[in-house]
C-alpha cells in the first residue's frame, strides 16, 4: 500500500541548519548532512533542504552540500531556495538532488514551471506556496512569507498544477511556528481540487496534528522542522502512532 | 552481510539516472565498481547495472545510437553476465512500451503499459510516487534481507506487464497488482529505486553483486 510521507525540513543558512519561528528568529540546529543521514536512519521518508540565504556566492556552497547529502543519504531529497532558472535546477539535479522546489520565481514568472517541467519532468518540480489569510482570503506570499502578492492561493494551486508542477508544498504562514496544528481546511480544499500530491507544512506541534492533516487535511505528506530538530517528536514514534491510528506508514 | 563472490560492477552511464547514489552505495560496501559509457571499459565488468530516468524512446535511442544496445545484447545473451535494470532501465528489458515506438531489449517477455487512471478511487493518481510495499512471489538471492513491509521508493507512470508469471519476483499494488521486480536467467529488473530506498535498497545492490 502506498504510504503517507513524513518529511523533515532542514532550513539551511551558510551551510548550517537553522529554524525560525514565523521565519524570523533563527536558531542553529546542526550540520545538515549529519542531520539528514540521522533522519533517514530514523525513518524519514524524504528530506527537504531549504536554502534561506541563497545569494549568488552561496549557490556553490549549496551545490557542494547537495553532493555531500547525495553521498550519505539514500532516501529522496528536495532542494529549494532561490532557484530561478533552468541552469540552477540542472546544477542541483546533477549534484544528486531528486527534486527541486521553486517559490518566488514561479510567482514572478509562472512560465518557469512549464519550462522546468518540460526540461526535467514534472516529477522533479515541486512548487512551494507560502500562504497567509488576509482580509478574509488566502493570499500567496513570497520572500520567505514577508511579501504579499495579488494572487489568491486556491486558484494559484490549480494553475501550478496545470503548468506541470509534480507536487505542491503548501506552507501556511498563519500556522507556521505556532505548533497549534496544520491549516487543515485550506490543505483539504487544495488537495481535493488537484490530482497531484500535497505536502502540508506549518504548524506541526504534536503527533495528533499529523493525524489530522492526513485525515481532515487530505494531505499526502506532512512536513515539519523544529519538532524534529529539537527532538520533541521522534520520527519512529510518530510513524508508529499514525500506523496505530490506521494511516498507511512505512515503518 | 556475507559477500563471498568477488564482483566488479559496471554502471552503464548513458546520461540517465541516479548514478552517483548507486556508486556511493558500492563505495560504502567496499564492492569494486566503475562508471562508464564505453563498451571497451564495460566489457571488464562481471555485473552490469542499467539505471534509468526519462522516457522509453529517448533512452532506447541513446543506447541504439551509441552502440551500447548491440554491446549489451552480446554481454547479456552471449556472455550471460548478470544485468540489473532500474526503473526505466527495467522497462527497457521488455519487448516494447506504450510510451514509445522503439523496440526494447526483449530479454524478458512482456510489454510496458501505462497505468489506467480510471481504476484509481482516490488521488493522487500518476505518477505512482512514494513508498510502497512489495509482495514477494519467489525467494531469490537478490531479495535476501529485504523487508517487504518496509518497501521501496517508487516513481513511475508505466509498469512492466510481464508475460510469464515465473519471471515475477515481486508485485506491488497500485490500482492494480503489477510486477515490481522481475528476473529471467541472468536478467534482473526493479521498477522501484533501490538507490533511494534506504536499507532495503542497499541490500539489493549488495545482493546483486552475489548473483
Amino acid at each position: 500500500m502506498l504510504t503517507k510521507r513524513i518529511i523533515p525540513c532542514l532550513d539551511i543558512k551558510d551551510g548550517r541548519t537553522v529554524k525560525g519561528t514565523n521565519f524570523v528568529d533563527l536558531r542553529d540546529a546542526g550540520d545538515p548532512v549529519e542531520l539528514g543521514a540521522l533522519y533517514a536512519q530514523e525513518g524519514a521518508d524524504e528530506l527537504v533542504f531549504l536554502d534561506i540565504t541563497a545569494t549568488v556566492d552561496d549557490r556553490k556552497t549549496l551545490v557542494n552540500l547537495v553532493r555531500e547529502v547525495a553521498r550519505h543519504v539514500n532516501i529522496p531529497f528536495t532542494v529549494g531556495g532561490g532557484i530561478s532558472s533552468i541552469q540552477d535546477v540542472s546544477a542541483l539535479l546533477n549534484a544528486g538532488a531528486d527534486k527541486v522546489s521553486i517559490n518566488s520565481s514561479a510567482v514572478r514568472n509562472p512560465k518557469l514551471i512549464d519550462e522546468l517541467a518540460l526540461q526535467f519532468g514534472s516529477q522533479c518540480i515541486i512548487v512551494a506556496i507560502d500562504t497567509r489569510w488576509v482580509d478574509g482570503k488566502d493570499w500567496v506570499h513570497t520572500h520567505g512569507g514577508r511579501k504579499i502578492t495579488e494572487i489568491q492561493t486556491i486558484p494559484w494551486a490549480k494553475e501550478v498544477e496545470n503548468r506541470g508542477a509534480g507536487e505542491i508544498l503548501l506552507t501556511s504562514m498563519d500556522a507556521d511556528g505556532t505548533k497549534a496544528g496544520f491549516a487543515n481546511v485550506l490543505t483539504s480544499t487544495i488537495s481535493s481540487n488537484s490530482s497531484i500530491p500535497i505536502i502540508a507544512s506549518g504548524g506541526a506541534g504534536s503527533m495528533e496534528h499529523f493525524y489530522e492533516v492526513f485525515t481532515e487535511g487530505k494531505a499526502d505528506a506532512g512536513l515539519a522542522a523544529s519538532i524534529f530538530h529539537f527532538k520533541e517528536i521522534a520520527i519512529l514514534d510518530l510513524k508508529n502512532y499514525l500506523a496505530s491510528k490506521g494511516i498507511p506508514m512505512r515503518i | 552481510m556475507d559477500l563471498n563472490k568477488k564482483a566488479k560492477i559496471g554502471i552503464v552511464n548513458y546520461g540517465s539516472g541516479n548514478i552517483f547514489s548507486i556508486s556511493n552505495i558500492y563505495k560504502k560496501g567496499n564492492i569494486d565498481f566503475f562508471i562508464s559509457s564505453e563498451p571497451k571499459e564495460l566489457v571488464k565488468a562481471s555485473h552490469l547495472i542499467l539505471p534509468g530516468v526519462g522516457a522509453f524512446d529517448e533512452t532506447m535511442k541513446t543506447l541504439n545510437d551509441s552502440g551500447l544496445k548491440v554491446f549489451l545484447d552480446e554481454m547479456v545473451l552471449g556472455e550471460k553476465k548478470p544485468i540489473l535494470g532500474i526503473c526505466v532501465g527495467m522497462q527497457l528489458l521488455a519487448e516494447n512500451s506504450e510510451e514509445g515506438n522503439l523496440q526494447g531489449f526483449g530479454w524478458i517477455k512482456g510489454k510496458v503499459r501505462k497505468f489506467d487512471e480510471s481504476v484509481f478511487k482516490q488521488k493522487p493518481y500518476l505518477p505512482h510516487l512514494g513508498w510502497n510495499t512489495v509482495n514477494i512471489k519467489q525467494e531469490h538471492t537478490i531479495l535476501n534481507q529485504v523487508d517487504p513491509e518496509e518497501g521501496f521508493y517508487f516513481l513511475h507512470s508505466y509498469y512492466f506487464d510481464c508475460q510469464n508469471t515465473q519471471d515475477i519476483l515481486s508485485t506491488t499494488d497500485y490500482g492494480i497488482s503489477f510486477a515490481s521486480a522481475v528476473h529471467h536467467e541472468n536478467v534482473y529488473g526493479m521498477q522501484f529505486h533501490p538507490e533511494k530506498s534506504h536499507q532495503n535498497g542497499i541490500n539489493i545492490f549488495y545482493n546483486f553483486s552475489q548473483v
